[in-house]
Order: C-alpha cells, then structure tokens, then sequence
C-alpha cells in the first residue's frame, strides 16, 4: 500500500516576533538570516491498519523571503527527516568462547531514534560541516548516540556505535535519500520521505533544516502520530490490560480451530 | 500480501507465515510431536522477536494437538487414562520449570542455555531414535519379527510398585516412571518453551515400552494441556502471545496435521521413528552449526519491549 499523505504548505507564512517564535520548540532560527521554512503534512496522525507494509509521506512546504539569484546557484539545501520515537537500546557483541559464539559485552546507549528516514537536496558532506550536522542530529552518522552504565575502557564504544548504525540500516529502520527532496517551485519544494514496514508506534516527528551556504538558517519540526487501528489496537489493548482473560482466550481458539479441522476433515 | 501483527508488531507476509504452520503441521500430525521445536526456531528465523516466537509457538501447538489428539482418540489410538497419569507428573514440572527459567533469567545468558538445551537433547534423542530405527528397519528388510517388545522381557522399570492397567497401551505398569517422565517434561516444556513431544514420544517407546501408535496419540493428549498452560502464562506475565500469528499458523497448521495423521497411519513404526530421527538430528545440527559457526554479524541491537 502506497500512503501518499499529500499536503499543501502553509504558503501564508505569517512573519512573528522573533521572540515568540524562539519560544515555540519546534522552531530554532538563526537570526543572521531572513529566510524562513515551513512544511506542512495532511495529517497528523497515520494509522496502521492489518495490511500496512510501509508507506511514503510526502512532505510540501517553502521558503519565505528566498533570494532568487541564490537560489538559482544551489545556495540553499533543506534536509527533511521522519524521526521515530526514542528508545532506549542496547547492542550486544558476540565472542567465541570454548568454540561456541555467546554474547560477551554489551553497551547501552542513551534513547536513540527508534526509527530515522532523510531526505536531503544533495549528499550531507556537500551541505554542511559534520560537526555542525551533528550538532543538531542530522544524518544516519552524525545522530548521536550516547553510551550509558560501564562500558569498560571506553575502547569498543566506537565499534558497538558503528554496528549500531549498520544494523539500523540493514533492517530498514535507518534511511536515507540524498537526492529525495526537489524545489518545484522558486520557493515550493516536497520531500517524500519512507515509513518502513517495522515502523514503530507512538509520537514521530517530523523535521525540516534550512541550509544556505553551509550555514544553518532555520529547523521547523511538526509531529505524526503512528497509531494502530480497529482491530489491531484491540488486540494489544485486549493483550495487556486483561492479559489472563486474552491467554485463555488464545487457548480457547486454538481449542475450537482443532476440534473444528478435526470435524470437518473427519472421513467418515 | 502483508498482515500487521499487533503484539509482534511488524509486517510479515502471510503466504511464509501459512507455509511455515503447514508443514510444521504436517510433520506433527505425522510424528505426533507437537512441532513447537520446529516452529519456534523458524519464527525467530523470520524476525519475529524471540519471546513472542516461543509464547506464539505454544499456542499454536494447542490447536494442532487438539486436533492430532481428537483424529487419534477416533482411531482408538489414544490412552486417555496414561495421558491422564502423565500430565500429574507434567504440570507439576511444569510448575517447577518456570522457577528454573526465572532463575536462569537472572543469571542472564538464558538463550545460549536454552540453545544449548535445544541441541543436547535433540542431538541425544535423535541419534539414539535413528540407531535404533536403522536396525529395525534392517531386521524388518530381513522379514523378521519387529515386534518392540518381547513377551517376557522385562527391565527394571516393570519391577516397581504402583502398579496400574492402561488397557488401550496393552500395558500394566507402575505409575512412578510414567509420572516422573511427566515431570521431566514439564520442566523442559517451560524452560525451552516446547511441548517436549520430540522427547516424551521416544521416552514412551524406549523407557516404557509403550506401543508407538499408542504414544502418538497419547503424547498429543498431554501436549494440549501442556502447551495450553505455557500460552496462559506467557501471556499473563510476558504480554508475548500474537494471536494473529497464532491463529495463521493454526490454520494452515491443522490442515497440514490432518494429513499428516494420514499419511503416519501408512506408515510402519519404525519408519517413523526413523522419519521423527532425521528431523530432531537435523533440528539439532542447525542449531549446533548456529553456536559453533562464526556469525555473519556479531553484534545484535536489543531494544523495545521484547528484549531478554
């Protein structure tokens, strides 16, 4: 199923106080510049229904007060990312011991992004420093990942921190596009962004970072909300608000479909 | 075609997931194990977190043992009254093995025992089963008797008090190793999250000398009260049973049992003593090559609410 969630911006981008919108969260703005961004999304919230297999958000939204001539030269990049709820995780390392592979150390990190998906203008070395992406969590290696409890000598984290980003990306949780966001417009652009089939529930958000020659101009974050649906969201309801009653139940219809197989195959 | 699993929480495709219950099924209807061995492994193989694949497992062994054990009980082929005797010695065990399990928990490392387990005790039953298969079925080429037991031959299990009558096994025995081999189980049955089929049903045949159509269908009798109780408190204190997945496998799983029941009543015993051999060794040479072999990713992520 392709969930195109489609959106107009909010084109009418009413220009506040600076200090009113310094207050707001979801706003971080550089004061140097006079350009501003906004996004928008249709809807707030997307709902997992019993044939969810993934879907792509499409992302709209503009940059205020654009300078042309600018613009024309590729001064500006925007990087838009899907970040999942964060939990925290642990990664754990096999050794061999007398010939057979156990789990021999493990480090926990700090909650990190359940699920990451970006889209950029172009590849992230080419719009910024590192040192200023991950300053403020952007891209797949720059999200920061912070270990916690003992973690030995310090040696490992690196590697644990390495395999952490690997097996992310390998199981489709962590994604990117360098090339997924496109201006449509002098000032309009839409970036699609991914939601993989093993999407994690609860609060997402969704981010938009404005770049102009390498110097960071503004971010804007507005939530989603991925939700289970009608039965699915019964079932987990029904699965740990009444557990004993859900595991008899479970019995009780594991019980019925093989006296009812036995019935109907019955030959005689 | 995906479905949405809702305690697992991921996609998964539901023809893989119907294959999978069917030929698990058909194996279990055929052996008279209830294939809980067989398809937890495969769900973990399929991504499906480890505690769901273990709680999930034991509720679809209930459906397939219903069903195998009602197809049995119409054959004659169930003794109701040694079920009976063993699941005394079960449930007790059980008992027993979930305070083991707990206490492995804390000691951390529980699924390398659990592996372990796996691959000592199907590596043992199924080596013992095939040697002994192999040489009956030679004798059988040989048109001699395969009778497994002979008239007056007894071992030290049948000079034990307590004895009772089970008419439809043919058998006059104590209940002491009949409840302790119940026990036994029980506690593998919680510890491994298995219905223990795969080593009650050589036990029957070898320790008790129990007919091996008999064992079958008796063997699935006790799996149902067995695996009912693990689905129950895997549910109530792990929130960990799908059942969704479990219902999927169900179906395709007693479709494929009722063949399998078919096909293992043409079968002769040692044939499938030797079938049930091949596939508990194989079971266990894969999971011994999984902690033996380096793995292709050393390292592994933990996070959500399903990690050990």
């Amino acid at each position: 199923m392709r969930a195109a969630v489609f959106s107009f911006a909010a084109l009418l981008f009413v220009s506040l106080p600076a200090s009113a919108q310094l207050a707001d969260p979801t706003i971080t703005i550089n004061e140097k510049f006079s350009e501003r961004i906004d996004i928008g999304i249709s809807t707030n919230e997307i709902a997992i229904s019993s044939d969810f297999s993934g879907a792509d958000i499409t992302v709209f939204g503009a940059i205020d007060g654009v300078d042309e001539l600018l613009l024309a030269t590729f001064a500006y990049d925007i990087v838009v990312s899907l970040e999942g709820p964060r939990i925290s995780t642990t990664v754990r390392r096999k050794e061999r011991v007398g010939g057979i592979w156990i789990n021999r150390h493990s480090i926990r990190f700090e909650p990190i992004p359940a699920s990451y998906s970006m889209s950029s203008t172009r590849p992230l070395d080419g719009i910024a420093t590192t040192m200023e992406l991950a300053s403020r969590d952007i891209g797949i290696n720059n999200i920061r990942l912070v270990p916690t409890g003992g973690i030995g000598d310090g040696s490992r984290v690196s590697d644990f921190r390495e395999a952490l980003r690997r097996i992310k990306q390998t199981s489709g949780l962590y994604q990117r596009d360098p090339t997924g966001v496109r201006f449509i417009s002098k000032s309009l652009f839409r970036a699609s962004v991914r939601l993989p089939a093993n999407i994690p529930v609860g609060q997402h958000k969704v981010r938009a970072v404005l770049y102009k020659n390498s110097q960071f101009v503004m971010e804007r974050e507005i939530p989603l909300r991925v939700v289970k649906t009608g039965l699915e969201q019964f079932i987990f309801n029904f699965a740990h608000g009444y557990a004993l009653a859900y595991g008899i139940f479970a019995v009780f219809l594991a019980a019925v479909t093989g006296w009812l197989s036995s019935v109907i195959f019955r030959k005689d | 075609m995906t479905i949405y699993l809702p305690i697992a929480e991921l996609s998964v495709n539901v023809f893989v997931i119907l294959g999978m219950g069917a030929a698990v099924g058909f194996l279990s209807g055929m052996f008279g194990v209830g294939g809980g061995f067989l398809i937890t492994p495969l769900l973990i193989f399929y991504n499906i977190p480890p505690a769901v694949a273990v709680a999930t497992g034991a509720n679809q062994v209930v459906a397939s043992s219903v069903s195998g054990a009602l197809a049995h009980f119409r054959r004659g082929t169930l003794d109701i009254k040694l079920g009976l005797v063993l699941l005394v010695g079960g449930l007790a065990g059980a008992t027993v093995g979930i305070q083991i399990f707990t206490m492995l928990r804390r000691l951390g490392q529980l699924d390398l025992i659990i592996s372990l387990l796996y691959v000592v005790f199907l590596g043992l039953v199924g080596s013992l089963m095939l040697w002994e298969s192999v040489k009956a079925l030679r004798r059988a080429a040989r048109n001699q008797s395969v009778s497994m037991r002979k008239p007056g031959q007894h071992n030290w299990v049948h000079r034990l008090p307590f004895k009772m009558r089970f008419k439809r096994s043919k058998l006059y025995l104590s209940v002491i190793p009949v409840i302790l081999l119940g026990f036994a189980i029980g506690i593998l049955t919680s510890v491994m999250g298995v219905g223990g089929g795969f080593i009650m049903v050589p036990a029957m045949i070898y320790l008790l000398r129990i007919p091996t159509n008999v064992v079958i269908g008796t063997s699935l009798f006790q799996i149902i009260f067995v695996t009912a109780f693990t689905t129950i408190v895997q549910a109530a204190t792990n929130f960990s049973v799908d059942i969704v997945l479990a219902w999927l496998l169900m179906i395709a799983g007693v479709i494929g049992a009722q063949y399998g029941v078919r096909v293992g009543q043409k079968m002769r015993g040692e044939q499938l003593r030797a079938g049930l051999a091949v596939l508990v060794l194989a079971v266990a040479i894969r999971l011994g090559l999984g902690l033996v072999l380096p793995p292709d990713e050393v390292y592994s992520v933990v996070s959500g609410s399903f990690g050990f």
